[in-house]
């Protein structure tokens, strides 16, 4: 009898040993991926880069110091243009949501935010494709910020929401107590307030925008030369990797490689940051 | 000083807000319905045949979308096959296993993986993926593997987090090891939104568009070999959208982009039913 | 016989479907303080409420009757709540000072989002109001650090400092001791006693103690209704009504 328990004992032991090590094995192999893939960036990028990278115009294949000024100016202006469209909205739709959306409008609004958070994102390029370049009938940066906005919107607005709901109530019942007319208390005490986490939201969301590619494809399209025309093709460090990375030439390649590794040298930057500084939110 | 006197400050501001929150679902429903007009073509031309028939030859406009839906399901089957064993794995590490200051290191670098740009992983998978399996649906699916794993981790992660702890004491005090008490106790209630963040894997991985169409082939066939080019809804959208040669050949697409939406829509929606059971509505992800 | 500064007639409140207050009738003296005293969920604190209009800041919540205020209707329908509550301020609970603000600008927030300018006018405002919450000499060297630093005291006085600043006729207070340690709380009730030599006060509060060492007028609430109001001596040492007498003695609640 005794014998059989140790036995027994002795298998659950076993077991539960090699449960341990296949879960260990499992966390290891998760972040395998983002090490080699972060080596390679860094490593292949690091080979390339230089000053001419981000000074210079694409070159044609054969030429020596191309680069990705144009595409950097144009990711700029595009995200640029998709926070002014989409942080209104985001913010206002937010703070709708946070204080009047109990009732069935509010449900209704909530829920198209919840599904346009997981509609592919190359969908919104095709949404802005038929909506601004059938109509404008030509590619331009602002149809490409009008799709990295509606990616961002969702984002932006479901942050906004829970960051207002946890502003007390009562620091909004106290400014209304001083005779503060409401739509001066929600900006001045409420978004105030939540200022700290809703900016950490829209970062997020800027980085995300920033680092999408197919959404751009037949929007913004692609520019080989200095555009600073908002209705014109624009270049975009994203679409110019795209193309670099399939071409097959070496040379495009490496710079696929170096406009990455500038591309997620300046995500992470912003993520990290971030997540360490929205750690410390307080509302006090 | 007198009381009386109308403040119209406040209905503007309301009415503004409620707008601008109203301008999503309107974009909502106008996504949706351009997407509808703009496929009428094609709709009414090939009917629910469109989806079951793989002919496609552009030039003498015969369309039919099984390739792309065939190769969207299979490449991301394929990596939820590889990647739910490996981020379920790891969720239970974080949540259940661990102890080490290494955890949050470890978290914050899976959570890192889905800020990374999907033209980057393209990338990395051209110089790392396809050189051992070719531009096939094999290299779609490892690559799609590693770029849903985050979802899936963290996801999961959460769920067994909301496991109530007394579960787990009541277990560990009948004796059971480790093992056990997850088996018995943790795993049970957390399975359906377990199987949630499975199939929320499975919705970014039918979206994701750059590093499948980096990867995948993008030949129209459907090949009973995974080492075989394949293509996908999303692929053949970032490729042929801005293409199309005829008013026929641009319904269709559009009618792609409409089933692709589709898919995405009624899977995250099943996904997020059985993860909001468990961890409450409003979580960012 | 004193100057009656606020009249209420048949004042009915709800929240949702929920009535709360069941035809409250009162009168408040100017330059007095009224304690409203009872068990929790009476309506007491949904009473004093009504009494700036801040009920209906809670969605759901509606009141009806009369409320008048220097012989003003409040609930007139050309009325706008803002000013009313601008001239009836409000302290609250738990102190909740603007955490994004320093001392400085928690004082001024309400005349400064109210529009008014100059850093002259703004500064003898804050010293002025700090002084009459008897907070000045203890912030006056740090009135550029957060208010969120202050002690829960502190906290409370800085919120009627700030109350203060805009000027207001009435005072209402929500149990504003409640958070507190007994010594801030004996230094808010010295406060009050400054205070209603200028201004109206009305105080809820739950402890009947203090209701009896800073109020003039005593109103005993119960299940919505006021079952009696008088003298604060009177109520506490002959109260009239049975209830009044099993609450104060501690029977129940």
């Amino acid at each position: 009898m005794e014998n059989n328990w140790s036995q027994s004992y002795s298998l659950r032991k076993a077991k539960d040993k090699i449960f341990l090590a296949a879960v260990s094995l499992a966390a290891l192999f998760a972040v395998l991926p983002l090490i080699a893939l972060l080596l390679f960036v860094v490593f292949k990028g690091a080979g390339s880069l230089n000053w001419q990278f981000f000074v210079n115009l694409p070159r044609p294949v054969g030429e020596a110091g191309g680069g990705m000024a144009n595409a950097i100016v144009g990711t700029m202006a595009i995200v640029g243009l998709a926070s002014m469209f989409s942080l209104p909205i985001g913010i206002f739709g937010g703070l709708w949501l946070a204080e009047w959306g109990k009732g069935k409008r509010g449900f209704f609004i909530r829920y198209a935010v919840d599904v346009m958070s997981g509609f592919p994102t190359i969908i919104f390029g095709i949404f802005s494709y038929m909506l601004l370049v059938l109509t404008l009938k030509r590619f331009s940066a602002l149809a490409g910020g009008f799709a990295l906005g509606l990616i961002m919107i969702p984002y932006i607005t479901k942050t906004t929401e829970e960051m207002i709901k946890m502003v007390p109530r009562t620091l909004k019942e106290s400014a209304l107590a001083l005779g503060v007319p409401e739509w001066k208390v929600m900006l001045s005490v409420v978004l105030r307030t939540a200022w700290n986490g809703i900016f950490t939201g829209v970062m997020l969301a800027v980085a995300r925008a920033a680092g999408e590619t197919a959404p751009l494809l037949f929007t913004a399209f692609n520019n080989n030369y200095w555009n600073f025309r908002l209705d014109q093709p624009t270049a975009s460090m994203t679409v110019q990797i795209y193309n670099y990375a399939i071409s097959p030439f070496s040379e495009w390649n490496n710079l696929a490689w170096a406009g990455s590794m500038v591309l997620v040298g300046l995500i992470l930057f912003v993520t990290v940051t971030v997540r360490k500084y929205s750690k410390r939110i307080n509302y006090g | 000083m007198s009381i009386i006197k109308r403040n119209k400050g406040d209905v503007w501001f309301k009415t503004t807000a409620l707008l601008l929150a109203a301008s999503i679902p309107f974009i909502f429903l106008l996504l949706f319905l351009l997407l509808i007009w703009q496929s009428r073509l094609s709709l009414r031309t090939f009917g629910i045949g469109f989806i079951f028939n793989s002919g496609w030859d552009p030039v003498r406009d015969q369309y039919g979308a099984l390739p792309f839906i065939y190769g969207t399901f299979v490449s991301s089957i394929l990596a939820l096959i590889i990647a739910v064993p490996l981020g379920l794995g790891c969720a239970i590490y974080l949540a259940e296993v661990s102890q080490s200051r290494f955890k949050e290191w470890l978290a914050t670098m899976v959570d890192l993986l889905a800020a990374i740009p999907s033209v980057v992983y393209g990338l990395w998978g051209l110089a790392v993926i396809t050189p051992i399996f070719g531009l096939s649906m094999m290299s779609a699916g490892v690559l799609l593997a590693i770029m849903i794993l985050p979802t899936i981790t963290s996801v999961s992660r959460e769920v067994l987090q909301a496991v109530p702890l007394s579960l787990r004491e009541s277990a560990r005090a009948l004796g059971a090891t480790k093992w056990e008490t997850i088996k018995l106790s943790v795993l049970p209630p957390a399975a359906s939104g377990i199987i949630g963040s499975t199939i929320l894997g499975l919705g970014r991985a039918v979206g994701e568009t750059m590093a499948v169409t980096m990867v995948i082939g993008n030949r129209p066939e459907i090949s009973g070999s995974l080492m075989a080019p394949a293509y996908s809804l999303s692929a053949v959208l970032a490729n042929e959208f801005a293409e199309a040669s005829s008013n026929m050949n641009f319904s269709v697409m559009v009618e792609i982009a409409l089933i692709l939406l589709a898919f995405t829509v009624l899977i995250n929606g099943v996904a997020k039913l059985l993860v909001w059971k468990i961890i409450g509505h409003n979580r960012i992800h | 016989m004193d100057k009656e500064k606020i009249v209420v007639l048949g004042l009915k409140a709800w929240f949702d479907e929920k009535q709360a207050l069941h035809g409250i009738n009162i009168r408040i003296k100017e330059k007095k303080a009224t304690a409203v005293i009872g068990p929790s969920g009476c309506g007491k604190s949904t009473f004093i409420r009504c009494l700036n209009r801040m009920h209906e800041a809670i969605p759901g919540a509606r009141a009806a009757g009369r409320i008048l205020v220097d012989g003003q209707d409040i609930f007139g329908p050309e009325v706008d709540p803002v000013l009313v509550r601008r001239q009836i301020g409000m302290v609250f609970q738990k102190p909740t000072p603007f955490p994004t603000m320093s001392i400085y600008e928690n004082v001024i927030a309400g005349l400064k989002l109210n529009g008014l300018k100059g850093k002259e006018l703004l500064d003898e405002a804050a010293e002025q109001s700090l002084r009459r919450a008897a907070l000045w000499h203890e912030v006056k060297d740090d009135l550029k650090k957060p208010g969120i630093g202050l002690s829960g005291g502190q906290q409370q006085r800085l919120c009627i400092a700030r109350a203060l600043a805009v000027k207001p006729e009435v005072l209402l207070l929500d149990e504003p001791c409640s958070a507190l340690d007994p010594i801030s709380t004996g230094k808010i009730e010295e406060l009050i006693h400054e205070l209603k030599n200028s201004i109206t006060i009305v105080i809820v509060t739950h402890n009947m103690q203090q209701a009896a060492r800073v109020a003039d007028e005593t109103g005993f609430f119960l299940l919505g209704e006021l079952i009696e109001f008088g003298g604060t001596k009177g109520i506490f040492t002959t109260p009239r009504d049975k209830r009044t007498e099993d609450y104060i003695t501690g029977r129940f609640g």
